[in-house]
């Protein structure tokens, strides 16, 4: 049996097994602390930022989806200063590349736009970068629309960790930064991809999407169903 | 007492925030009992004019003529709103910003023309490098996102102003 810590999260006592993560036990909760790039059901990376939080006694912000719990420590997840750092990386999402709610497949149910709006994000003060970007659409299901995309990396985890393919990696650093397929060969000709659709749903903004799909019509699924992957796996002993 | 007076401008957006304002309906007859409408595409009044309380201005920033507008607004006018997506990104007509002027140009009248392809260079403003929100190019004082902005949330900004209280735009959001 594992050992139980127990700690706080803005106040409030809570309680988790050793090995569990900051964001694991306040989901538990219901504290909600947001977060992009994590998925329950693949490996956290913390690429995102959104979710740091202020834990006492450190002078350096950790993300929540990575920190491992301890014994009574003590953890602030919402303060005016996290959310205005929280505002400014999500800010910071959007200059990057050419997201236009207005005219994505995935306006009204993106979670980039749900947390801009949750953070009361009205405006940006950083400056537009408008990089010009690609689409491919070569694949005879899906297309990819990087001007979209925030490196959240869920496509490249689902498809190597639940699907087994790993057709999804990244190449290049830095604001080049692409998730690509194959070593960068179109998506279409990709060997390895088996076309099971997990990237898509996986997608927390329009960049990964059904082709044929107008403005505001995506699909993804609203149940949870990667848990549900996983355990089917671990039941089979792979 | 005089009323405070309203203006609205449109800049290069499609005009679906007016269309959304427009949405009021019969709210517009509150606004306007405690407010005069002095300019937009609603009345017809040729030029900008002085000591304006509250102008909303839809649209990004796009060509010479937006930028000779958005000044002279600026000059003008007490509260400045950028009123929806456009004004306060740059939206979709951002969206030529990674192309740049000439090739947009290009494939619009020459490339994709059947009849007579020429750049039109007379009469239409000429087009500024890119489309800009306009906070960056004049100080804004209030941001109304969304595309477009609801007409509850376009009644309960003007409400709050013409009573003298901050504006509460909680709800707006981009997209939608």
């Amino acid at each position: 049996m594992s050992t139980v810590f127990t700690f706080r999260i803005d106040g409030k006592d809570v309680a988790g097994s050793e090995g569990q993560t900051v964001m694991e036990v306040a989901e538990e909760n219901g504290i909600d602390i947001p977060g992009l790039c994590h998925l329950e059901g693949i490996h956290d990376r913390g690429a995102c930022r959104l979710c740091m939080v202020e834990i006492a006694g450190s002078p350096k912000l950790a993300a929540a989806c990575v920190t491992k719990i301890t014994e009574g420590m003590d953890v602030t997840a919402h303060s005016e200063k996290l959310q205005e750092y929280r505002r400014t990386v999500t800010e910071m999402l959007f200059v990057e590349r050419n997201h236009v709610c207005a005219v994505c497949v995935a306006n009204d149910h993106c979670e980039l736009q749900d947390l801009a709006a949750d953070l009361e994000l009205t405006h940006f003060d950083l400056p537009l970068i408008s990089p010009k970007l690609d689409i491919d659409a070569s694949h005879r299901l899906f297309a990819i629309d990087h001007n979209r995309c925030i490196l959240c990396l869920r496509c490249v985890r689902v498809c190597d960790e639940i699907e087994g393919a790993h057709t999804w990696d990244v190449m290049h650093r830095g604001l080049e930064t692409r998730v690509q397929t194959d070593m960068g060969i179109p998506w279409g000709e990709s060997t390895t991809c088996t076309s099971c659709g997990k990237c898509v749903q996986v997608c927390p903004t329009g960049a990964l999407f059904e082709k044929g799909r107008a403005v505001a019509s995506g699909s993804k699924h609203q149940r949870p169903f990667l848990p549900w992957l996983k355990t089917v796996e671990e039941e089979r002993g792979r | 007492m005089t009323k405070p007076r309203v203006a609205t401008v449109w800049l290069d957006g499609c005009s679906g925030c007016h269309m959304s304002l427009i949405d009021l309906d019969e709210r517009l007859l509150d606004i306007f009992e405690r407010a005069d409408l002095v300019y937009g595409p609603l009345v017809d009044f040729k030029e900008f004019p002085k000591n304006v309380d509250v102008c909303l201005v839809e649209g990004a920033v796009s060509s010479e003529d937006d930028l000779h507008k958005i000044k002279l607004v600026r000059e003008r006018t007490k509260t400045i709103i950028a009123f929806g997506d456009c004004a306060v990104t740059s939206n979709v007509p951002g969206m030529r910003n990674p192309i740049g002027v000439p090739p947009l140009l290009d494939r619009a009248y020459i490339e994709n023309a059947t009849i007579n392809p020429q750049i039109p260079s007379r009469v239409v403003p000429k087009l500024l490098p890119t489309a800009r929100p306009v906070h960056t190019v004049v100080h804004v004082d209030i941001f109304l996102p969304g595309c477009p902005p609801s007409a509850d949330l376009i009644y309960n900004l003007l409400d709050d102003l013409l009573a003298g209280r901050v504006p509460d735009v909680t709800g707006a959001r981009f997209g939608r």
